[in-house]
């Protein structure tokens, strides 16, 4: 008896993986949820996210993309995203040898305790007052650090810039009070951001009403990508 | 084209399973190599003449000013690879003006520059105070400014103040030992603390680059040693040179042994990224860990230098036996780095695929350039060797 | 003391005041005002310019095409997300024309069958056999399919 209330007495509260991240008392704190029951793997995201950031059209360069993930009646996993999944998917794996398939599309988790913003050395990779990892093109010194401790694959070393790019959840936009070109130009609404601070928002209630996932939660990145019906296969 | 991209397009038709879009390109490569494979033999070498001076391994005593400056001439370039490396060469300065704190990498300039200045020059610097002193009275020329500006102006050279030199110069070993395993144990840190990635994700990570730091440095000054004596064609020590052999055996012991343990360790626990790492070693990393890492670099030393423990051939023999050995195992440990960043960049963070890696002959990042950063210590260390013939220095206290 | 660690410490004290004056001269102004970082990176960022505009500011001219797709099974579709981005459409309307696309190959992906695209989220057809001969558009009004 004792002893259950001392402990109870020192325990703190331990946080879900979904609200792993400590919002700001004020202001916007931006998330992003994505619903894979509606996704249709158009690749509009992809597209329009090159086009939008100026990312270049070469295919190792991504800040958003999609991937379908088929798993076969043989128990095997078949993962592709050709080109990112810009240029549409063509169903190669016949029907009957499928199990279950599904578009994933990804991007930066805009995660809150980033690590990627914990290894930059300079301090030109951080996270916005509004909750975003930016990159400062001006101050980076192109060590790709990272790169390398981004779970997600979600950097890449801008080719001719020669610093590090990601997504910005298209800052340049949401201070212009626009939606990211992601999200604004998906044809089935499957993707929406918004404020996590405002209980109110769409993806408050996203998130409340829907069984949420975020990727590699035991790596506790505090991702701010919140899944619907995500596979436990997806990584 | 950009052969930026041509190079790309290539390694994009030998992608195997699914990778993340943004995977192909290897990030860090070659000059990253060297990077941990130079600050090794720096913390090493140290380590070896350290082992002399605060242990009072007696039989090192002719190691000991040529460990330091090995130590020192590889200490010179280990930013080199960095800085070329970088995207933003110019911006390099940034890492010291605004050091972010969390950041592994931030640390590095100030951990190099407290070994560079406080450690390594000042035990020089003391060990050859008289020296420069007495030199800048005998040379004429250039060589007699660079040496009074070296003393920086004192020339007290009265046994107290020598004996100042010995004893500052005893406490900056002492505390540039808990540097040297800093400086290394630290190189370990920037892989080991990569959670998104489990190839390098593990404590082992520092306690290994420091151990296998100490293999490399040593092997190296042994080296080193044998082919000064036999440029001067002086006669070798050949009882420094059985210990120096003796503590090499030892470390390439604790080293295996700890190598080992990590990899047991990931086998046994067999977590989710079990089935790729598997794949990674006993495929794409094949030749580069099992081949020249292990056997080459690991196996065959050991056992050479394990049979010497026990019986000891004439001194030719030995001597070529231990030459040999030394190169093998630094062409081992050399395998060791490109296995830890070369080898964690292969797989996919998504456990489903690989991407390749050609090493380029030209280009920054090519082969040639890294030969460079490679040849160019050597480079440094004749200039130095020539400049501070350590043979010509006056018999010192310790 | 002696005469060499007095020289060592004044060359110390020296090296590291230089330093100071560095790390204070090269500092960027804005560093440090909101995080570790620089604060006016945040302005650049969102200075940057807006390339999708919305379908809001197409009505504004082709107020009857807008009608008619919202109208339709496309209505939840922006405009320029089969014709592209209309930053310099809507500025210079007549020289910077926009995408009108018409090949079969840019409606299959959406359109063409996969198992993975939910059944309820969109119509799904055999490409390769329905109609092959034809352009999707002849048949089917992409402003109301």
């Amino acid at each position: 008896m004792a002893g259950t209330l001392a402990v109870s007495a020192v325990l703190p509260s331990f946080n879900a993986v979904l609200f792993a991240a400590t919002k700001p008392k004020k202001g916007p704190w931006y998330g992003i949820a994505i619903d894979i029951e509606k996704c249709i793997g158009c690749g509009s995201c992809a597209k329009t996210c090159k086009i939008e950031n100026d990312v270049p059209p070469e295919p190792f360069f991504f800040r958003s993309w999609v991937e379908q993930y088929t798993i076969k009646k043989d128990g095997s996993i078949n993962v592709v995203s050709p080109n990112g999944g810009i240029d549409g998917f063509t169903q190669k794996i016949p029907d009957n040898e499928i199990e279950k398939t599904f578009f994933v599309p990804k991007m930066c988790n805009h995660c809150s305790k980033s690590p990627c913003v914990q290894v930059c050395p300079v301090g030109a990779t951080f996270e916005s007052p509004e909750g975003v990892v930016l990159v400062d093109e001006k101050y980076c010194i192109g060590c790709r650090y990272c790169i390398q401790a981004c779970p997600y694959g979600c950097r890449y070393m801008h080719p001719t810039k020669k610093v590090v790019d990601k997504c910005t959840l298209c800052y340049h936009r949401l201070k212009k009070g626009l939606n990211p070109a992601c999200m604004d130009n998906c044809p089935t609404k499957a993707r929406i951001s918004g404020d996590l601070n405002d209980p109110d928002s769409e993806i408050s209630e996203f998130i409340r009403k829907k069984n949420v996932y975020v990727l590699k939660p035991h790596l506790n990145t505090g991702s701010k990508l919140y899944y619907n019906a995500l596979n436990q296969e997806v990584r | 084209m950009n052969p930026q991209y041509d190079q790309l397009y290539q390694a994009l038709t030998k992608v195997v399973g699914y990778i993340y879009p943004n995977e192909i390109e290897l990030n860090w490569s070659i000059l990253i190599v060297l990077y941990p494979y130079i600050t090794g033999l720096v913390a090493g070498a140290f380590i070896l003449a350290s082992l002399e001076r605060v242990f009072n391994v007696n039989a090192l005593k002719p190691t000991y000013v040529i460990a330091l400056l090995t130590s020192f001439a590889f200490l010179l370039v280990a930013t080199m690879p960095l800085i070329f490396h970088l995207g933003q060469p110019f911006r390099a300065w940034e890492i010291m003006i605004t050091p972010h704190l969390t950041s592994a990498m931030a640390i590095f300039g100030f951990v190099y520059i407290w070994y560079l200045m406080v450690v390594l020059v000042l035990e020089i610097w003391f060990d050859y105070r008289r020296d420069l002193v007495i030199w800048s009275n005998e040379s004429k020329g250039v060589k007699k400014w660079l040496y009074k500006i070296l003393t920086l102006g004192v020339y007290d050279i009265s046994p107290e103040a020598v004996k100042w030199d010995e004893k500052l110069g005893y406490i900056v070993t002492v505390i540039g030992i808990p540097s040297a395993f800093l400086l290394h144990g630290y190189v370990g840190f920037i892989f080991g603390s990569i959670k998104a990635n489990p190839w390098w994700s593990t404590v082992m990570m520092p306690i290994i680059f420091l151990f296998s730091a100490m293999v490399s440095g040593i092997a190296l000054v042994m080296v080193i040693y044998i082919v000064i004596n036999y440029i001067r064609k002086q006669k070798i020590d050949m009882l420094c040179l059985d210990t120096i052999a003796k503590y090499l055996f030892y470390i390439i012991i604790i080293d295996f042994t700890m190598e080992s343990l990590d990899q047991i360790h990931r086998f046994y626990e067999a977590g989710e990224s079990f089935e790729i790492i598997s794949l990674l070693m006993s495929g794409k990393l094949f030749f580069t860990l099992l081949i020249m890492q292990i056997f080459i670099g690991m196996l065959i030393p050991l056992l050479a230098l394990g049979f010497l423990q026990f019986y000891k051939p004439n001194e030719k023999l030995r001597r070529m036996i231990y030459l040999v050995t030394g190169i093998l195992v630094l062409i081992g440990i050399f395998f060791m780095r490109w296995n830890v960043v070369i080898g964690g960049q292969l797989f996919s963070k998504s456990f489903l695929g690989f991407t390749s890696f050609k090493l380029s002959l030209i280009g920054t990042e090519g082969f040639l350039m890294a030969s460079i950063w490679l040849v160019v210590p050597f480079l440094i260390l004749a200039a130095l060797l020539w400049l501070f013939p350590p043979w010509k220095k006056s018999p010192s206290e310790h | 003391m002696p005469s060499q660690l007095k020289r060592l410490l004044v060359l110390g004290v020296i090296i590291i005041s230089l330093f100071l004056l560095l790390k204070h001269l090269a500092t960027p102004v804005s560093f440090g005002q909101y995080g570790h970082y620089r604060g006016n990176s945040l302005n650049e960022i969102a200075a940057l310019p807006v390339k999708y505009v919305g379908s809001k500011t197409c009505v504004k001219c082709h107020d009857s095409i807008v009608a008619l797709k919202l109208e339709g099974l496309h209505s939840d579709i922006q405009c320029e997300n089969c014709h592209g981005p209309a930053y310099l459409h809507i500025k210079t309307p007549k020289k910077d024309k926009l995408f009108r696309p018409d090949s079969r190959e840019f409606c299959a992906k959406c359109h063409s069958f996969n198992k993975a695209r939910p059944e309820k989220a969109v119509t799904q057809q055999d490409i390769k056999n329905h109609h092959p001969e034809k352009k999707c558009i002849t048949c089917h009004n992409p402003h109301q399919p």
